[in-house]
């Protein structure tokens, strides 16, 4: 992916926040919303720009779940196994999922097409077992519905 | 009783500015800017509104010790990073009743002397972001925010933070080291955030359902609503109920319900038998007595905490090592790092609860783990580590049977 395609927004950020620490967050989420991960570039840019070392960008990207210099898939899938829904059966729900993509939680299936992750609370508990795909929420999940959403995003 | 907190929920539009006006949104504000900010305080003081985050903090009192710090430049944040697993009541508000969250937030800058704040949502919270944004710009092309609000001299603009998934951001010292763009460890305290908040100002960290009580204070008066429920904390509670039982859901309900009556007149009832419950979500420690009230002090006295209310079900057909593993597995995930008693401790913890879950466990470990949960209750600096194996021990005092048996014979 181009490096113009964040550029544009990341510096309309830092227009706004200022060239400062606090646009640091706010750039890579999106760089990770527009290229589905944070680049080496989109690091040396902000480093440069808002005179933050590499580390300390490193930090921030480790720490936080959302955020990964790792490529994903075209389509993440967030499981929730906190309480509310392990105790509605999502270790049911991962073990389909992971039957289906043939992939393990954690990891990005060959075509990248896939990256299936197990995640904390998404505050869908009332809908557990729920999951999202990107910044689509899928709840009250049964066996027929897992098998159907993979099937169509299959295709 | 009358629904404060969700009485626009269901309505048509209830997210758009002139649904919310219409139904008398913003007169409180009006109410409000004709007061004197120190009034307003006193007003929230007088209502006895304690923060509904989880750590029960007097709502008038944060406040006003922001507003007493003598520096120019000051703020206000809302914290609506909601991540207790068994928590999805801010996320009703957000999407459902934006305008009434920004309306408190303008009371709360009035009242502390602030023109800027912030509303830090989690970062999976998609279209409640899209909401909050729709309703900031609807508010400013409204004058209820920007320069001169209501013709008053009072000035205050509302910015939107993103988080990026860590459950620890929630907590109130590291949302402000995220939001200066660290990595979100929580601080060691004092200085309170009401003396040196974000950027080292003072700052007033509320959370979304606390906010959303200030409209109605306003309103009708700080004595009005400590008459509401139960007079040890007074006030609506949006209870989150979630697990093994029939309708889940968000429920608006005066403080000092029993749990039976929560689960039997509003969630139908258990699916199964009742075995226990958590009442503050993870972070608590196990119920079995149905006959608990669910106010701040009676749950305490139970020997757990309301937290944010959110009541997670456990029937019987469930393995209480099961609920304690997951716990802590959340634990150990989420924990910062940042202090080795809890990185430390939450990691020794998964390890001898997947002994146990696996019928490998021994014996002299559950007294192990019941001291490290005294340990880290005592010296963790944040809520997190403090209460990280609070469930876990409550299970080993309460079913106890359950452990022995998985015991490597």
């Amino acid at each position: 992916m181009g490096i113009s395609v964040w550029r544009t927004k990341v510096d309309a950020i830092m227009e706004s926040c200022g060239k400062s620490k606090e646009a640091l967050l706010p750039c890579l989420e999106t760089v990770q919303e527009m290229c589905g991960y944070i680049p080496q570039e989109a690091i040396t840019y902000l480093r440069e720009n808002l005179d933050v070392p590499s580390i300390d960008i490193y930090g921030v990207i480790t720490f936080y779940g959302m955020l990964t210099t790792k490529e994903q898939g075209k389509y993440v899938i967030r499981i929730c196994d906190s309480l509310p829904c392990h105790l509605n059966k999502s270790d049911g729900v991962l073990g389909i999922i992971e039957n289906e993509l043939g992939i393990k939680a954690g990891e990005t299936s060959a075509e990248r097409r896939f990256t299936l992750e197990v995640v904390p609370c998404l505050g869908l508990c009332d809908k557990a077992p729920a999951m999202m795909i990107n910044d689509k929420i899928y709840e009250n999940l049964t066996d027929g519905s897992i098998k159907e959403v993979i099937a169509e995003l299959k295709r | 009783m009358e629904r404060i907190l969700t009485k626009n929920v269901g309505k048509p539009n209830s997210q758009d500015i002139e649904v919310y006006s219409g139904g008398g949104g913003y007169k409180a504000l009006e109410k409000a800017l004709g007061m004197k900010p120190e009034d307003v305080i006193a007003e929230v003081k007088k209502s006895k509104l304690v923060g509904r985050g989880g750590a029960a903090f007097p709502a008038g009192l944060k406040w006003e010790f922001t507003r007493r710090e003598s520096a120019e430049t000051k703020f206000i944040v809302c914290n609506a990073d909601e991540g207790e697993p068994g928590t999805f009541k801010d996320r009703g508000i957000l999407l459902n009743d934006p305008h009434l969250l920004l309306e408190a937030l303008v009371i709360g800058g009035y009242a502390i002397g602030t023109s800027k704040g912030f509303i830090y949502i989690r970062g999976e919270y998609y279209r409640e972001i899209e909401t909050v944004e729709k309703a900031v710009e609807q508010a400013k092309a409204k004058g209820y925010l920007g320069n001169n609000i209501l013709g008053s001299d009072f000035s205050f603009n509302v910015q939107l933070y993103k988080g990026a998934g860590a459950y620890v951001c929630g907590e109130e010292t590291a949302l402000l080291e995220s939001m200066e763009g660290s990595r979100g460890c929580p601080d060691c305290r004092p200085p309170f955030p009401a003396q040196s908040g974000f950027l080292g100002k003072p700052t007033a960290v509320n959370n979304v359902e606390t906010l959303c009580n200030i409209p109605a204070i306003m309103t009708n008066g700080g004595d009005w609503y400590s008459r509401i429920g139960s007079p040890d904390s007074p006030g609506p509670k949006l209870f989150c109920l979630s697990g093994q039982v029939n309708k889940p859901g968000v429920y608006e309900l005066p403080m000092g319900i029993t749990l039976r009556e929560l689960i039997e007149n509003h969630g139908e009832g258990v699916k199964g038998e009742f075995k226990a419950a958590l009442p503050g979500g993870v972070s608590s420690s196990l119920l079995t007595n149905l006959d608990t009230k669910l106010d701040y002090r009676s749950v305490a006295k139970a020997g757990s905490m309301l937290g944010s209310g959110a009541v997670i079900v456990i029937n019987k057909d469930t393995s209480i090592i099961d609920v304690a593993k997951n716990t802590i597995d959340f634990f150990a995930h989420e924990s910062c790092g940042k202090c080795s008693v809890c990185r430390e401790g939450t990691r020794r913890a998964r390890e001898i609860l997947t002994r146990f879950s696996n019928g490998g466990g021994k014996a002299e470990e559950l007294d192990l783990l019941l001291e490290l949960g005294e340990v880290m209750y005592d010296t963790a600096c944040c809520g997190l580590g403090q209460a990280a194996m609070n469930a876990t021990a409550s299970a080993i005092r309460l079913f106890g049977k359950e452990f022995e048996q998985k015991v490597r014979k």
